[in-house]
């Protein structure tokens, strides 16, 4: 008598029993997962985390042009907002871009998850990387001699929240629409765009037309309006370009973010 | 349409063009419950497309496509949890390692088989830790096929399932997709290798230029027609007229491919008699004379054609 040999899978290993996760479970584990990723990419945390903080020491402490007694209250903010982009534009953008170039998100697109839960992971997790930039370039600031007062902590995580969403728009707009090589380079030539702009606002001797123009960035609206909340005053102007931005950027990519 | 339970996936009249190209053009299909459905075909049939269409990633032009009883674009979010589909290629964050991306897509289900099992029955234990874009391709295709599998699914779409994968892992996957039958999984898949889908397939389906071509389970296939056909090899590229005048009426004759001639209508000696007596005029020696039974390869040229894509 010959004997089968034991079957690789059991007996009813593979019964189906589709049930899908509850949304809060499902949520956690992509935001666990889409955090993770973002903080341990090495060249994303020379943007978000390494050169903000050597930016901000280094213009604090460095002798460098005419920014009043209190530098660490000057730069704090502007480097805040550079921090934002980082994150929310460049590193979303490049990660987003690579995401579809090795099938992630329509690999997610056939799953249980709901569409937009792959794009509130991402969100989540850009959210938290920003409240952990603003932690540490806060502390850091903090023993450079800034004193913000609390009403302009709220103002400014306000301002904060919306150059977060505007900029994370702007950043799914380029990374979710172009190839991932054009994306890597266009994010980052932006990024010192960005940068030039947002200084252009801080630095007194600039005239005031080019200001202007500045402030019709989004890096410049947001960079202006963080440095007025920190002295409690609204800068509406620059809160409505960045609404602008934002949603203009959002409805593009409604109509053209592709998975793949 | 009505939705019958027994039939998880239907198309019917199924069309989709791709600028001046059809990818897939009116086609019926029907998978049933608990069975393996092979679509074969070579590179660029449609195969891809058509299972695109089923999983919702495709739009279709025309016609009716219901899966679980429901529409794929429509019904998406409903049909979603349902399901487990293998993209061809895999697909991964990039810096994900294998044993996260695997844990990730567990996790939205609610009773999930074990990742850390599957990872070391399709031998991905000792590459857990490795990021998606350093995997093989082997490795991403093994990947792809627990992502496809961890939620329990129903119902599973596997497009290209063994692609790039070496013959040890190969024969694993066969042994998987045998056991998913046997606990009442419903399988469609696509291949173009003829011997994976006579392993696997209760039915087959012939696709070719997006259009089913034959359809029926591989003995079936091999069997159709196979009584009244009669192949042999010889010289290219032989004058087939006399022969032609000589055999009965309703007999064709053809070279199917170079050297490879074939003889159509009921075969008896009489035929068989004509035909030796033609290869003596024409002073031919016909090598692999054979009647009857078609391996499924030639069942599968004759219908798609020989030349190479």
């Amino acid at each position: 008598m010959t004997t089968r040999p034991d079957p690789l899978f059991a007996e009813g290993t593979f019964a189906p029993d589709p049930r899908p996760n509850t949304v809060p479970r499902m949520l956690t584990a992509q935001f666990g997962l889409e955090s993770k990723l973002l903080l341990r990419n090495g060249e994303q945390l020379l943007l978000t985390m390494f050169i903000p903080i050597t930016l901000l020491v280094g213009l604090t402490l460095l002798p460098l042009g005419s920014f009043g007694d209190n530098r660490a209250a000057t730069f704090v903010p502007a480097i805040m907002a550079l921090a934002v982009i980082s994150t929310a534009f460049t590193g979303q953008a490049i990660a987003v871009a690579f995401d579809r170039r090795y099938g992630a998100l329509k690999r997610l697109g056939a799953t249980a998850l709901p569409v937009w839960g792959i794009i509130a992971g991402k969100s989540l997790a850009v959210v938290a990387v920003v409240f952990l930039q603003a932690i540490i370039l806060g502390s850091i600031g903090f023993a450079l001699g800034w004193r913000p007062n609390v009403a302009g902590l709220c103002l400014g995580a306000a301002v904060i929240a919306l150059g977060t969403a505007g900029f994370a728009a702007l950043g799914l707009l380029l990374g979710g629409t172009l190839r991932a090589e054009i994306v890597l380079a266009v994010a980052n030539l932006l990024w010192f765009v960005f940068a030039g702009l947002g200084a252009l606002t801080v630095e007194a001797a600039v005239p005031s037309a080019i200001k202007l123009v500045a402030r019709l960035t989004p890096s410049g609206a947001m960079t202006e309006a963080l440095t007025q909340a920190m002295t409690l005053s609204v800068d509406w102007f620059g809160l409505a370009v960045l609404t602008v931005w934002g949603a203009l950027a959002a409805l593009g990519a409604l109509r053209w973010f592709r998975f793949t | 349409m009505s939705s019958d339970p027994d039939v998880p996936v239907q198309l019917r009249g199924a069309c989709k063009q791709y600028g001046s190209t059809a990818a897939v053009s009116n086609l019926d299909l029907d998978v049933h419950a608990a069975e393996v459905l092979a679509l074969l075909g070579p590179n660029g049939a449609g195969k891809t497309t058509t299972v695109e269409m089923c999983e919702g990633f495709v739009r279709s032009d025309a016609g009716t496509i219901k899966v679980l009883g429901l529409d794929p674009i429509t019904d998406n979010a409903r049909i979603r949890p349902r399901i487990g589909v293998m993209l061809q290629g895999g697909g991964g964050y990039p810096a994900a390692r294998a044993g996260e991306m695997l844990d990730l897509v567990a996790a939205y289900s609610a009773n999930p088989l074990d990742p850390q099992w599957l990872l070391s029955t399709l031998g991905l234990t000792d590459a857990a830790r490795t990021t998606y874009r350093r995997l093989s391709g082997g490795q991403q295709q093994r990947l792809a096929l627990a992502c496809a599998l961890v939620g329990r699914p129903e119902l599973v779409f596997l497009d290209e399932p063994t692609a790039g994968m070496d013959a040890h892992a190969r024969l694993v996957v066969w042994e998987l997709i045998d056991a998913l039958r046997r606990d009442g999984v419903t399988v469609m898949l696509t291949t173009h290798e003829l011997k994976e889908a006579e392993e696997l397939a209760d039915r087959l389906v012939i696709i070719d230029h997006g259009v089913a071509v034959a359809a029926g389970t591989p003995a079936e296939l091999m069997r159709s027609g196979a009584e009244d056909q009669l192949r042999f090899t010889a010289p290219r590229r032989l004058d087939l007229s006399l022969l032609v005048a000589a055999l009965p009426e309703n007999h064709r004759a053809s070279e199917s491919s170079p050297g490879a001639y074939l003889i159509e209508g009921h075969v008896d000696p009489q035929v068989l008699a004509t035909v030796t007596a033609w290869c003596a005029r024409m002073d031919v020696l016909a090598t692999d004379m054979r009647v009857g039974q078609r391996s499924l390869e030639d069942v599968f040229l004759d219908l798609t054609g020989r030349e190479l894509r």
